[in-house]
């Protein structure tokens, strides 16, 4: 297992590489000259060309690079074009909220698709299933500002169950519940496929009919040793949900008001604000890879098997 | 055709009605989609079914004519996204080695972003406008298809055929021309046809967060945002254009599925 994860690690060096260059490649693209936004509109070409040179902008490329990495290794994502503010130290505020809608959104993701995708699995080709596959398809093809949006209108606006924007609500959990909803159903959706795909191939495997011969009851043989099975599907689906909540946010915390690090990248969109939008997306990159990195190890860790197949430069 | 299922032929009618839709718009829509009327703003005057927005344009039309720019825009954007990822996914799983090894990299790298901020950052660099949208969803959406398409050739490498081509004296090109691409060529179709859901998502997506083309020209995602500030009088500006995405959603993704079960079906199980 120590020599595989070393590996694993091993292999996300060069994708993060990857990403940093990408975004100095955007960082250096992007409209504007940073040294002349520093400066304020009045100062003279010599103090814009100082600052230029303090900023290191007059350095060869591939230093600048550099510098850039470790800028990037001391926490600096850089600052913010409208008030000058560290991008790291918004984040820092601004993330909390997004992890938590994360979670609350994975949870009922998970719920959600192991319900729907059990009781497909089991009454296949039933009506309850057909009603199964149609809340999963549309979960998948509605768009989330859509679900958001009609979330809102009926249970914020019409039925008033829940605060119009999260900011106001008393309980903080509970604002977040109708957010958390609507991003949870789509991974849940495609969750329900999955499990409800995986779930039937291994009913039909000799080992079920067998536990089935010696009598076990379904529930049984469905916790001991039909879900154990399914659990691979399941992780995978966890580490693609924190790409789409990363995503997801940007669109939901707009709609629903919360003040986390999608609602914060929205603003800065509309205040092209270049670099906070560069820095969120690096660090959102990042904060993938990680994900990634652990889900692969949890997989290898669940399942030997993948483990000896890559290690034996099956990759 | 006599082998898809109802939900295949479902899917097929509905492709059919929104390309047709997309085609006919200037005949079908009463009226034109951006003259606006300061008479008519948020209310439904008599010829207009499904009323008009905060500028006085009519909703109905916008709809019409937003089926056309959208499919436009998802169509472009994955043909970009698709010659690129054939190319990438071709090479590198035909020669292997280095190559392969450096562009399933780069694929990583990409495929490292969540898609939206990507999308978001390039959009921020290229400017506002059609173009930008159309190469942002491309851009986004190449590496999937190159990996996938990577799969599939190295598979095809050591087939048999293959190997008779190239001790026949076949070259590298006409070898991944005429043998390995048409053998890809069920996978391409189906990759192509989720794309254009996920296309037609994405471009939404850029719209309501403001970076889709300009606001005047009617898309689905542009409508949507512009509605929801009016939500609480008039949700039907956001909701219909919404539901006109997830309907066109909903086509490509049957249509996707079922072209699976169809064209592959010994691929079924991996995907």
């Amino acid at each position: 297992m120590l020599e595989y994860t070393l590996k694993r690690a091993a292999g996300t060096i060069p994708v993060i590489l990857g990403i940093l260059a990408i975004s100095f490649v955007v960082l250096y693209l992007i409209p504007g000259n940073p040294a002349e936004t520093l400066a304020g509109p009045r100062a003279s070409p010599e103090s814009i060309a100082r600052i230029a040179r303090e900023m290191g902008l007059d350095q060869p490329l591939h230093l600048r690079f550099i510098n850039y990495i470790v800028k990037i290794l001391h926490r600096d994502l850089g600052r913010s074009a409208i008030n000058d503010r560290p991008v790291y130290t918004s984040i820092r505020e601004k993330f909390p909220y997004t992890l938590k809608l994360s979670i609350l959104a994975m949870f009922i993701s998970i719920i959600s698709g192991l319900i729907a995708g059990i009781i497909g699995a089991l009454r296949r080709g039933s009506f309850i299933d057909r009603l199964c596959t149609v809340f999963s398809v549309s979960g998948i093809s509605v768009p989330i500002f859509l679900t958001g949006l009609i979330l809102l209108y009926v249970f914020a606006v019409k039925l008033r169950w829940f605060p119009i924007s999260a900011d106001h609500c008393p309980n903080p959990w509970l604002g977040l519940l109708l957010p958390a909803i609507t991003l949870g159903i789509r991974s849940g959706a495609f969750l329900a496929r999955i499990i409800r795909s995986s779930l039937i191939e291994v009913l039909n495997q000799d080992y079920i009919r067998t536990a089935r011969a010696k009598g076990l009851s379904s529930w049984r043989i469905l916790t001991h040793h039909a879900l154990l099975n399914a659990l691979i599907p399941i992780i995978t689906v966890i580490g693609l949900d924190i790409s789409s909540f990363l995503n997801g946010s940007v669109i939901v915390e707009t709609i629903f008001g919360i003040p986390g690090l999608g609602r914060f990248t929205m603003e800065s969109i509309l205040k092209r604000d270049y670099p906070v939008i560069q820095g969120v997306v690096l660090f959102s990159a990042l904060v993938f890879v990680t994900i990634n990195l652990l889900v692969d190890l949890l997989y290898a860790w669940i399942n030997p098997r993948i483990r000896d197949e890559i290690l034996a430069g099956k990759s | 055709m006599s082998r898809l299922t109802f939900t295949g032929k479902l899917a097929v009618v509905g492709l059919l009605f929104f390309i047709l839709v997309a085609l006919f718009a200037g005949v079908i829509a009463p009226h034109d989609p951006t003259e606006t009327d300061p008479e008519r703003i948020l209310k439904a005057p008599p010829g207009f079914p499904l009323g008009c927005d905060q500028s006085g344009q009519c909703v109905l039309s916008r709809l019409i004519h937003g089926a056309r720019l959208t499919l436009e825009i998802g169509f472009f954007a994955r043909f970009i996204a698709l010659l690129v990822g054939l190319a990438v996914g071709l090479t590198a799983g035909y020669f292997g080695g280095w190559w392969d090894w450096l562009l399933m990299r780069i694929v990583d790298i990409f495929l490292a972003f969540p898609s939206l901020l990507l999308a978001i950052a390039i959009s921020m660099v290229l400017g506002q406008g059609l173009l930008t949208v159309i190469l942002a969803i491309a851009i986004v959406g190449w590496a999937e298809t190159a990996r996938i398409v990577r799969g599939a050739a190295l598979e095809l490498r050591s087939a048999e055929f293959v190997e008779a081509a190239h001790a026949m004296g076949a070259s590298h090109t006409r070898v991944i021309l005429t043998h390995i691409l048409p053998n890809c060529m069920p996978l391409v179709v189906v990759i192509f046809t989720m794309g254009m859901a996920t296309a037609i998502l994405a471009e939404a997506s850029l719209s309501f967060l403001g970076l889709g083309v300009d606001p005047s020209l009617p898309t689905w995602g542009g409508m949507v945002s512009t509605g929801k500030d009016y939500l609480l009088h008039s949700p039907g500006l956001s909701i219909y254009p919404g539901l006109c995405i997830g309907f066109a959603v909903v086509v490509f993704n049957l249509l996707g599925d079922e072209l699976r079960d169809v064209l592959d079906p010994g691929r079924r199980s991996q995907w």
